[in-house]
């Protein structure tokens, strides 16, 4: 039998598993060669395809055009809500980008310009200065210098007003949600699968509904960034707000604290280094969408790298992107610097407020006086045209050098890897039966946690099958699976030696960092200059873009090897390589595993994107249906690609979990 | 910044000048909301249009859409103009909508839209038979690459943008493999690349373009379309297949919110009244994409120099 979870001692798979693979293996090649006997066996038939996403399509027709909530309609009320939210975002755009007008009249002359861009870097640069020094205030004035110079500044702007109200709704929405979620476990219940569906559909799948319901335009872009970045909110919330010391907690009770005054005087304040892990996130996945939003109006820096590549100028596209990412940088940076500044809680309240105070007196001032400096000498205002740079054309040369020169050499080592690699794998996972999927499906989720798990798996394949999406689903997984691959093959290497080496370590970071931000679509051209249209190039920018979790974890993982057991290895008189081989690697495995779970989540919502140049998978299916504003088929579609994911991650995190508990080490 | 109030100032004073009794009775302030698309050459008509509805009195907002996905937003009256529909990738939802009712033809731009099969020039060389398709089968080898040779490869547009390509291999009986570019972004960034190295190439390009301008290539002459060789297969070289010919040229049709009729009749006169051809968008997309100067100032130099043109569509009675 199975060794039970929890067990201790490494286990042995046992023979019965491998019994009932090898018999699944032996009947799929039978089905294969049979197929006229029960062909229903291994292709799903048409005529049993749910038509689940015409009922959904007909739905959303309803919830439109008929749904009558009584006193209003819910478009009504959807459409308020948008109206509401338009308010905060033009104002936001209004200070940092187009200045007020005060009038409908067109062309009526602007009567505030908006905030100086010499004001902006001041203000920044002074923030980050008495956040956390010196160091940081240059950092930040030179990402923000490096906007108005390369002339992004204006596009900058209206990203940075869409975040300056996407990330605080996203953060409020998600603190209450999380609370809410901790005081009541039933409501924790239902919300947890309904947060991992919103982390694992892609965006793509949902922008037809909200363009439905919430209008054409940057609101609609904003929702759907809020629907995207603020689910990790939510659950560092109950996380954090589940680790706040049970002593403290106590102590609260015992002086007669209500449960507001709870919340308020201890839970927040001792939750408040992890909440902002949450906050963090936020920022991070809302400068994520950016490309996605300006694809439905949000306009901004993610327009300019759309329509930079679409002409090609790859030098353009790169310098926008790289706004992206600085503004990313910065904008993490800041919200670290707020967490870690030391906290004056000893202090008396009056200081700190007087000193909040002084700030945004000195911020009015600055904007004051810029406004009033820059109608005399315009180039305070505005950045100068004459005075901006560029480096497009070196990039462009780049890729032309590279194109010209090295195009047989890269075309070959593509060639290998496709006819080896890719087509077999491909043509394995399009061949084999779908019941003999599913049934492998089902015994691996036994195997690794008996019969909740195999149930959940047989569940959500079979649902792949049944909505008719099963050939696409294959594709999606082998193109997903073998970009994994090369992701850890690679990633896994760079993290141990990033470990062991604190200079590589640092240059990893960076590395990694800019690759998580940098819009995907900029190096994505590029790559397709060089490979052509088709699997390899969508594989190269998945695996750009989803190695980073690889790195990290397994960094983390070797870190986190005990001390003890080495030094008692090397006691022993282990070589270095055994040390590294035998003991280091075998315990940092299931963190390692961890991060590969985050590559496979991360390449999964890299799927869509991918569709743009040409890929034949749900990612596709997904941008059909965006394009042809078709909402059933893009949302289950959509819920195609979140079931993929939720089976490797609970069956990665169960088989984590167990090897864990073996080793040991905490859960 | 000042400069630019002036001239802005300026533009209006001449117009309100000009046009005085359209500048004041304009029949709502609200403004018209054009959609933008992700071309140039849609951009620079949407912002022509723009300018002189601008210059009539009328307030106007641009609104980044999906070039299908719009038609939710036009029926509804969350947008009001879509200045570009194009025969060739349009027509089914157009129709689609159309038949909703509430968004209503605003007539032909003038502009004539081509998409076929392309190769750049140099091709011919190698493939003297070009531009009849007859030739493409003797050179499929030269137009092949590892993964489909010894099969010609043929880079077809986005699926979205149906083109019936699969089809027209098969009817034809051509010996080549259809790959399909998800966006035309990567289908462009792929011809740039072969162009680079005067590699071979053969793919689906649309004009009006910049493709068309900056690379020196040619269509390829299939049988001309009909509609019934698309509909019946008996009609063309292929007795059982439908599609055995060429894809069809057509107009570029511009589309309105149905209420705006009502709304602003003279703005939605004026936008039916706009024409312009394939040579003068061509030039304009060249100036903007391959000069790398500002839409707005292309447009405005243009609207400079054609008064005699444009200020007839604004005439309202």
């Amino acid at each position: 039998m199975a060794a039970r979870p929890g067990s201790p001692g490494p286990t042995q798979t046992p023979i019965w598993f491998w019994a009932i693979f090898a018999g699944l293996a032996t009947l799929g090649i039978a089905l294969l060669f049979s197929q006229d006997h029960a062909p229903y066996l291994s292709k799903y038939p048409r005529d049993w395809i749910i038509p689940l996403r015409f009922w959904i399509s007909d739905a959303m027709y309803w919830l439109v055009k008929e749904f009558d909530l009584g006193l209003f309609t819910f478009k009504e009320l959807t459409r308020s809500i948008s109206w509401l939210l338009e308010w905060p975002l033009s104002i936001a755009n209004n200070f940092l980008a187009t200045g007020f007008t005060f009038s409908t009249e067109p062309g009526a002359s602007v009567i505030l310009p908006p905030a100086p861009w010499i004001a902006i870097v001041a203000i920044f640069g002074l923030l980050a200065f008495h956040l956390s020094g010196l160091r940081l205030a240059i950092l930040v004035t030179g990402c923000f210098l490096y906007l108005a110079f390369f002339g992004q500044w204006h596009s900058a702007m209206i990203t940075l007003s869409s975040i300056v109200i996407a990330v605080p709704l996203g953060v409020i929405i998600g603190f209450v949600l999380g609370i809410t979620a901790y005081r009541h476990p039933l409501f924790e219940k239902w919300l947890t699968p309904i947060l991992d569906l919103m982390q694992t559909v892609p965006v793509f799948a949902y922008l037809v509904p909200v363009l439905f319901l919430f209008g054409f335009g940057p609101v609609a872009a904003m929702i759907a960034t809020m629907i995207y970045a603020t689910p990790p909110m939510v659950r560092v919330t109950i996380l954090s707000l589940r680790q706040v010391p049970e002593e403290l907690l106590e102590y609260g009770n015992m002086a007669g604290c209500t449960r507001g005054q709870l919340l308020r005087k201890i839970q927040i304040p001792a939750a408040r280094k992890s909440l902002m892990v949450g906050v963090n996130q936020v920022i991070m996945l809302s400068l994520n969408m950016v490309i996605i939003a300006s694809m439905i109006g949000a306009g901004g820096l993610g327009f300019d790298v759309l329509s930079s590549l679409r002409r090609l100028a790859i030098g353009n596209g790169l310098e926008a992107g790289l706004a992206i990412t600085l503004l990313a940088i910065t904008l993490d940076r800041l919200s670290q610097a707020f967490t870690d500044r030391p906290q004056h809680s000893h202090s008396p309240q009056g200081r700190s407020v007087i000193g909040r105070y002084r700030l945004s007196l000195i911020v009015l001032v600055i904007l004051s006086v810029s406004w009033f400096a820059s109608r005399y000498f315009p180039a305070l205002g505005v950045f100068p045209e004459s005075l901006q740079i560029t480096t497009s054309q070196f990039w462009d040369n780049l890729v032309k050098w590279i194109n010209v020169n090295f195009f047989d050499q890269l075309e070959a080592i593509k060639t290998f890897v496709l006819i080896n690699i890719m087509m077999p794998v491909k043509r394995f996972l399009l061949k084999t039966p779908w019941v003999i999927v599913v049934a492998v499906i089902g015994l691996i989720g036994y195997r690794l946690g008996h019969l909740r798990l195999a149930a959940l798996g047989v569940a959500l394949a079979t649902f792949i099958a049944a909505t008719g999406l099963w050939s696409k689903a294959m594709v999606t997984v082998y193109l997903c699976g073998v970009s994994v691959l090369f992701a850890a093959f690679i990633g896994v290497p760079i993290g141990i030696l990033a470990a062991a080496n604190s200079r590589i370590n640092r240059i990893t970071q960076v590395v990694i960092d800019t690759l998580q931000t940098l819009p995907s679509f900029v190096y994505l051209i590029p790559v397709v200059m060089l490979f052509r249209v088709g699997d390899f190039a969508a594989m190269l920018a998945v695996i750009a873009y989803s190695i980073a979790p690889a790195i990290r974890y397994t960094i983390l993982g070797i870190q986190q090897v005990p001390v003890h057991l080495i030094e008692a290895s090397s006691a022993m008189g282990c070589t270095r390589s055994q040390i590294r081989w035998r003991v280091q690697l075998p315990i940092a495995l299931p963190q390692i595993m961890l991060g590969i779970n985050q590559t496979i989540m991360m390449a999964l919502s890299m799927l869509v994107i991918t569709a743009l140049v040409g890929t034949r998978d749900l990612g596709q299916e997904v941008y059909i249906a965006l394009t042809k504003a078709d909402t059933g088929r893009g949302i289950v579609a959509g819920i195609g690609v979140a079931c993929i994911a939720i089976i490797a991650d609970r069956f990665i995190n169960q088989w984590s979990r167990k090897k864990k508990r073996e080793f040991g080490l905490p859960v | 910044m000042f400069t630019a109030h002036l001239r802005k100032i300026s533009i209006a004073l001449l117009t309100s000048a000009l046009f005085s009794h359209s500048a004041l009775a304009v029949e709502s302030k609200d403004p018209i909301i054009l959609t933008l698309h992700d071309w140039t050459g849609q951009l620079i008509n949407t912002e022509l249009m723009g300018r002189i509805l601008e210059n009539m009195g009328y307030n106007v907002k641009y609104q980044q859409a999906d070039y299908i996905a719009q038609f939710a937003g036009l029926e509804s009256g969350d947008l009001h103009v879509a200045m570009e529909m194009w025969e060739t990738t349009g027509k089914q939802a157009m129709e689609a909508s159309l038949s909703t009712g509430d968004t209503v033809d605003l007539g032909e731009t003038g502009m004539n839209a081509i998409e076929e099969w392309w190769y750049p020039l140099y091709m011919k060389e190698k493939c003297p038979g070009l531009p009849n398709w007859e030739a493409l089968n003797d050179c499929a080898e030269a137009f092949s690459t590892p993964e489909t040779a010894p099969r010609g490869r043929y880079l077809g547009g986005p699926v979205t943008w149906a083109g019936f390509d699969d089809e027209r291999v098969e009817a034809l009986g051509l010996d080549y493999e259809v790959v399909h570019a998800g966006t035309d972004a990567a289908l462009f960034a792929e011809l740039e690349s072969a162009y680079q190295r005067k590699a071979p190439w053969l793919g689906w390009v649309y004009t009006p373009h910049w493709a068309t301008v900056k690379f020196e290539g040619e269509f390829v002459d299939f049988p001309p379309y009909s509609d019934a060789c698309y509909e019946d297969s008996k009609v063309g070289l292929n007795p059982n297949m439908a599609y055995d010919c060429g894809k069809p040229r057509g107009w570029i049709k511009k589309v309105g919110w149905k209420g705006g009729e009502a709304k602003w009749p003279c703005a939605y006169q004026a936008v039916s009244n706009f024409r312009i051809d394939n040579a003068t968008v061509g030039q304009l997309i060249v100036e903007v994409d391959l000069e790398g100067k500002k839409i707005s100032d292309v447009v405005n130099a243009w609207l400079d120099a054609n008064k005699s043109t444009w200020e007839p569509w604004t005439q309202c009675n």
